[in-house]
């Protein structure tokens, strides 16, 4: 009897070793009798995040893919590898992944990483990983400029874009109605916004405005709060090669949250819990936050009537938008009015791809015409980076035409150097404090200190 | 490693049969180091080898993308010194120190005592009712287990805040410590209860018998006869669940190291410095500090037991 359990014990191990080797042995590109295989990956999944794009590549792009190598006489597979997680734990897995040769062969990626990304070799040039078909792609003549800039690192471009977006305020129109507040409302400065949080406090909104901060809701607090923010205050993180540090523009934007987390127009408890930019699109779909910052994401993957993760049936009603003000008219960036911030994902092909011209392939299938058309019909208009598809499919859209008429003609963009995150992780930092209770100037100071020990010294920080 | 740890008896057993001889399968250094050979070439690959990689990495600048990804420098003892300069870092090993104290030494044992000496003579559903949810909530992957928890003490819709009629109160925002000791002592309390359930199992009752019979009370019969019978037992299972908890992760599933790091266990302070920060030397820097303070415990808890009184 005794000896009968050691020996299922053995078997026992043996199978969790020989389990443990075969996961092991799994790659990425292998081949299996002349059929080419190739992965895909981007942080979408069908039925989460991102579920439309999830849902386009698998039904659509693959299909249609492998129908047209077929007809070119090559048997390719593609399969799509899902991801549904904050964009920090995308990063960490797609960086663990290269780190060990691997990864998918085709890969969307924030554009803000390419940099790190590059420095590290993970990504290469794509003219390197692909060879001379990455210039010659048509489609490159339909991208502009400024957009094709978001793929190009010291120079070289690294990977193809796949859209732009832009920052706005959203607003709950239903609530703002009750609080007697205009339904085309179009704040003119930071004060106008704190006295619409004030009307819609005293209407009964639990959670007037909405500007994310905080560690826990990573990029989106930098992205959708202090660099817009920072913008308004005549700032921005880096100018001339300089870091900012505890300047005015940097203490008035913490000044804000100070008014808005301090004076009981925010929520502070949201800002520290571990999902709460989740809980923030919830609430505001369920008509308790009346002001909210964010990107065109929020109107196109989270209040979306069909597809997106906290779905608003009557959004084209209720849902209302204006451009995101200066503290005063002409206080600004650039002396403007408005401002905004822009990022965009990249797709990129993976510099371990067995098959890195037919990966290229798929990528920029991805990108042509008819597919991004089909990927952006039924609702799901987003400005995608080419100006030939996006004159036909932004006309119906009325978000999308506005943040691509009026937004991105004045928004800025993030710096594209490596060191960039973590600035922006400090950023965070420094917006938790000030909601936890820190005087603006304090969480300044606190931020320029931890700064210089990001960028190299004080001597690299703008006085 | 932790569970490779003999029971006291073993050890004893084996300084006795040293005694009587060096070598007792006849087998010779030769052919015995052959036996062993695979054993210890698998603890080289696996343990000795990451461990003495973790050591190198903690003196380099290694990060998890950008330049120093693809070519790290050697910056000595910086990291450590980094490491040890930060308050995050203290504040870390603090909350750690509390967590151990508060989730293992004090709730776990406790509990799982408790439940063992109440169930000692019982027999029955009840018993096996008590006995199988405590391991319930051992056995059930972590992932589902923090999905539940959050369920529990979430803000806004959760169970807790229903029963209490508490609505809105923030059990992970404000009482991060707590919820995660309370967590924690929950899922592990069944390691104790069994090892105890078992230890106690070996106190001969005619001890107990005459204790009674003398006109001892409870509390004596607990102190005078069934501590000293179960002494190792109770050591091994603190030095067991002392260094898995110090080591433990799971808390990260349900406040995420937050709210600002007011739940940031070492353990999670080092995923975020390694993984989420990308600063791969400073947390190899930190793993390193982790290997020591998880020495130390254990060689504490190790002559405690060897010492025989």
């Amino acid at each position: 009897m005794v000896v009968r359990k050691r020996s299922t014990g053995v078997v026992a191990v043996l199978a969790v070793a020989g389990l443990a080797l075969a996961a092991c042995g799994q790659s990425s590109g292998g081949e299996s009798g002349g059929t080419i295989e190739l992965t895909i990956t981007q942080n979408a999944i069908a039925g989460g995040k991102n579920a439309a794009g999830a849902d386009f590549i698998a039904n659509w792009v693959i299909p249609k893919f492998e129908a047209a190598q077929k007809a070119k006489g090559k048997d390719v597979k593609v399969k799509f590898v899902p991801s549904g997680v904050d964009d920090e734990q995308y990063k960490t897995k797609l960086s663990l992944d290269l780190k060990s040769g691997k990864g998918a062969d085709v890969m969307d990626i924030d554009g803000i990483w390419a940099g790190e990304f590059a420095d590290a070799g993970y990504i290469k040039p794509l003219a390197e990983v692909v060879g001379p078909e990455a210039d010659s792609w048509d489609g490159w003549a339909q991208i502009p400029e400024a957009v094709q800039g978001a793929a190009t690192y010291k120079g070289k471009k690294y990977a193809l874009p796949v859209g732009t977006d832009g920052r706005v305020l959203y607003f709950n129109k239903t609530l703002f109605q009750k609080a007697g507040l205009p339904a085309d409302w179009q704040p003119k400065s930071w004060q106008e916004i704190i006295d619409a949080g004030t009307k819609l406090k005293s209407s009964g909104v639990p959670v007037p405005i909405q500007i994310n901060a905080g560690a826990a809701m990573g990029e989106a607090t930098t992205m959708q709060g202090v660099l817009p923010l920072l913008a308004g205050a005549g700032g921005e993180v880096q100018q001339d090669g300089k870091w900012t540090g505890a300047s005015q523009a940097m203490k008035d934007a913490l000044g804000l949250y100070q008014k808005i987390y301090g004076g009981g127009l925010g929520d502070p408890k949201l800002q520290q819990e571990a999902k709460g930019r989740d809980k923030s699109f919830q609430q505001f779909a369920d008509g308790k936050i009346g002001i909210l910052m964010e990107g065109d994401y929020f109107w196109r993957g989270v209040v979306n009537p069909k597809t997106g993760v906290a779905k608003m049936a009557d959004r084209d009603q209720v849902v209302g938008y204006a451009m995101i003000p200066a503290m005063e008219p002409g206080k600004g960036i650039r002396g403007q009015d408005f401002v905004s911030m822009s990022g965009g994902a990249l797709r990129t092909v993976n510099p371990n791809s067995e098959h890195p011209k037919e990966a290229f392939e798929l990528a920029t299938f991805t990108l042509s015409p008819e597919a991004l058309k089909e990927e952006t019909k039924d609702g799901n208009v987003r400005i995608t980076p080419r100006t030939d598809v996006n004159k036909e499919i932004l006309a119906g859209e009325p978000l999308l035409s506005y943040i691509s008429d009026k937004v991105l003609p004045l928004t800025a963009y993030r710096p594209p150097v490596a060191i960039y995150p973590q600035v922006s992780v400090a950023l965070q930092e420094a917006t938790a404090a000030v909601v936890g209770g820190t005087a603006p100037d304090q969480a300044a100071a606190d931020y320029q200190k931890k700064l210089e020990g990001i960028v190299g010294g004080a001597g690299n920080i703008a006085s | 490693m932790a569970q490779a740890t003999s029971p006291p008896e073993v050890a004893e057993q084996a300084v006795r049969t040293r005694r009587y001889s060096s070598d007792a399968a006849g087998l010779g250094r030769l052919r015995a180091g052959a036996f062993v050979a695979p054993a210890l070439l698998l603890v080289a690959a696996f343990l000795v080898f990451p461990a003495l990689w973790v050591l190198y990495l903690g003196l380099t600048n290694y990060r998890l993308t950008g330049a120093a990804a693809a070519e790290p420098q050697f910056v000595g003892l910086g990291n450590l010194i980094d490491a040890v300069v930060n308050p995050e870092f203290w504040s870390s090993t603090w909350l750690t120190v509390e967590f151990v104290l508060g989730s293992a030494v004090i709730g776990q044992v406790g509990l799982g005592f408790t439940i063992a000496w109440l169930l000692r003579d019982r027999r029955g559903p009840l018993k096996r009712l008590v006995e199988g949810l405590v391991i319930l909530a051992w056995i059930l992957p972590s992932a589902i287990v923090a999905f539940l928890w959050v369920a529990l003490l979430d803000r806004d819709a959760g169970t807790l805040n229903a029963l209490l009629h508490t609505p809105g109160y923030a059990w992970l925002l404000d009482h991060p410590m707590l919820s995660i000791i309370v967590f924690n002592t929950w899922r592990g309390t069944a390691f104790s209860m069994m090892l105890y359930g078992a230890a106690l199992g070996n106190v001969p009752p005619s001890h107990l018998e005459s204790a009674r019979l003398a006109g001892a009370s409870g509390w004596q019969q607990l102190r005078d006869v069934v501590f000293p019978h179960i002494r190792g037992h109770i050591l091994t299972n603190l030095l067991l669940i002392s260094l898995w908890t110090f080591n433990d992760f799971s808390p990260f599933l349900l406040t995420a190291g937050g709210p600002d790091g007011k739940s940031e266990v070492l353990a999670v302070h080092v995923y975020k410095v390694a993984l989420q920060s990308g600063e791969l030397g400073t947390g190899a820097a930190v793993s390193t500090i982790i290997l020591l303070i998880n020495l130390v415990v254990a060689v504490f808890y190790l002559r405690l037991l060897r010492s025989k009184k």
